[in-house]
């Protein structure tokens, strides 16, 4: 059952060094202000999975918290490089990161696996690519019924997954509508889950789309409006494009980098909201 | 390098259309008669858009966030805009997005952008050699970019010509084209046609069907082969008839240009 809890005391209690944690939500629903409060208490030599690295994990990474990054594509969607992911990858600053690299539909069918608790994955993927010369996760597998030879994809079993939705009700159970993503499988292939929340209502509504994981598969969930910025939560917020643009020159300079998560992470308080989800 | 004939600004002035927009056009053009298109972020994304507006009003835009059918009114930032989740007429999950709808062979066109093209329209966007005393340079990655252009009915491809984009080998292959030559996707077991167009800003290059090798088949209004070759980092085979592609006609640039203006907004 998911306790509701604040975020402080949830990442403390659920998040430990050395752990292999995955934080998704595809572009919508990504939670950064749980990626934030691991930087504040400094939780490190993490190994990262997420399909999109994307700036959540920029941050992480340039925080040098992190040994190894699991993903399919590390850009700034629309805008460009993740420049302290590569940073880190080319030039081992602040620390060396290992990958483990895959497509989008590798990663994808990794999660579905470790959700079914299945051993590995089966899909057409990877055929012609050198992607699988440089990863421990991918092989072959042939057909017994067919006799096709498909690619096989490592079960990704994370530690704790990480996610915001949009709305839980006060046992616990959580929904989340708009772009679902990867994470029921996700959150389902996990030892621990943590969720971080736009509001706690009285009773959860059923949305078109909607996923809704039960508070008997969660651990804790914290109230955190706009804990997905500058991602978004469909029916409360929106993308915030003109971050992602800012991002770039920020993350392009270590210096700028540092003073950023400085001021804004290092030297902000972790958010505290009350039961319902309002900011205090 | 030796410099273009004509410089892009002159180019501009004279035509009132830039090499880009050509580019643009020319990409949407070649959706003409799709249903279905998986679109990538950038410039495949901007032609996608440039066909629903103009020569195919119905064709059915699927976003790997798992969008099917969207209909944004502006250019999107990132493939999981909100946008593209509003209109769509379905939303699903990525695991099912790539399983159920891409590998289950639901999907006409792929879209792609690359960093690196070779002469078989291989493509790389993970790691680039930049020498012996330099660390690899990272790219991005694959994305869906491997079962996009495994599973798609055929492939487009639009970048920007240049020999550092159009080269003699690639440093790493992310995802395949046609191997090294016209069986290889066949003896892969690859369900799709693979690429059949690669549109830069020059020209549009096709597989030669005997040898799967990218051909120089057009080329826009004021771009000679010379330049074409020039951009290219091996030597560039050029078709028996070189055809040249239709200006932009001012529909075409109208929407272009007001879907762009829309997604500065």
């Amino acid at each position: 059952m998911a306790e509701i809890r604040s975020l402080h005391d949830a990442v403390a209690d659920l998040i430990h060094d050395g752990d292999t944690v995955a934080m998704e939500g595809f572009t919508h629903l990504i939670p950064f202000a749980a990626a934030h409060e691991i930087i504040r208490q400094g939780i490190t030599d993490l190994t990262l999975a997420r399909m999109t690295p994307d700036v959540i994990y920029d941050q992480l990474i340039g925080a040098g918290l992190v040994k190894k990054l699991v993903f399919s594509w590390g850009g700034n969607p629309g805008v460009g490089s993740l420049h302290r992911f590569r940073d880190a990858v080319e030039n081992g600053w602040p620390r060396p990161l290992e990958l483990d690299e895959h497509s989008h539909a590798g990663m994808a069918n990794r999660y579905v696996a470790g959700a079914s608790k299945l051993p590995f994955a089966v899909l057409r993927g990877y055929r012609g690519s050198d992607i699988p010369s440089r990863t421990d996760t991918v092989s072959t597998v042939t057909c017994p019924f067919t006799g096709e030879k498909l690619a096989a994809v490592a079960a990704l079993n994370p530690d704790v997954t990480v996610i915001h939705a949009q709305q839980a009700d006060r046992a616990g159970n959580v929904q989340m509508w708009g772009l679902t993503g990867v994470q029921k499988e996700a959150a389902l292939a996990a030892s621990r889950v943590l969720v971080t929340v736009e509001e706690v209502v009285d009773t959860l509504e059923p949305r078109p789309g909607g996923v809704v994981l039960p508070t008997w598969v969660l651990d804790a969930v914290v109230p955190v409006p706009g804990g997905a910025h500058p991602s978004y939560a469909t029916g409360y917020t929106v993308r915030d494009n003109a971050f992602y643009q800012a991002w770039d020159p920020i993350a392009r300079d270590r210096d700028a980098f540092t003073q950023w998560i400085e001021t804004h992470v290092r030297g902000a308080q972790a958010p505290v909201a009350d039961a319902e989800g309002a900011n205090a | 390098m030796s410099e273009a004939p004509v410089t892009e600004a002159e180019f501009t002035q004279f035509t009132q259309f830039t090499r880009d927009e050509l580019m643009e056009v020319n990409a949407a053009r070649a959706l003409a008669g799709a249903k279905t298109c998986f679109v990538g972020i950038g410039l495949p994304s901007t032609a996608a858009n440039l066909a629903r507006a103009t020569v195919n009003p119905d064709l059915v835009l699927i976003y790997e966030s798992g969008t099917i059918g969207s209909k944004p009114t502006a250019l999107p930032l990132s493939i999981g805009d909100g946008e593209l989740a509003e209109t769509a007429d379905a939303v699903v999950p990525v695991p099912e997005m790539f399983n159920y709808w891409l590998q289950g062979g639901r999907i006409d066109v792929g879209f792609l952008g690359a960093a690196q093209v070779d002469r078989y329209a291989n493509i790389n966007t993970t790691v680039v050699n930049r020498g012996p005393d330099k660390p690899e340079g990272r790219l991005p990655g694959a994305g869906g970019a491997p079962e996009i252009a495994s599973n798609c009915g055929k492939v487009l491809m639009v970048l920007r010509h240049s020999t550092r984009n159009f080269v003699r080998a690639l440093d790493f292959v992310t995802t395949l084209g046609h191997g090294s030559g016209p069986k290889d996707r066949a003896a892969l077991g690859m369900p799709g046609a693979g690429p059949t167009a690669v549109i830069t800003d020059l020209g549009v290059l096709r597989p030669d069907p005997e040898t799967a090798e990218l051909v120089l088949t057009e080329l826009h209004p004021g771009v000679t082969v010379e330049q074409v070759r020039e951009a290219t980092g091996w030597e560039l085979r050029v078709a028996d008839e070189v055809g040249t592609t239709a200006p932009p006609t001012t529909e075409e640039l109208a929407a272009l240009r007001a879907l762009k203006a829309a997604g500065k907004r």
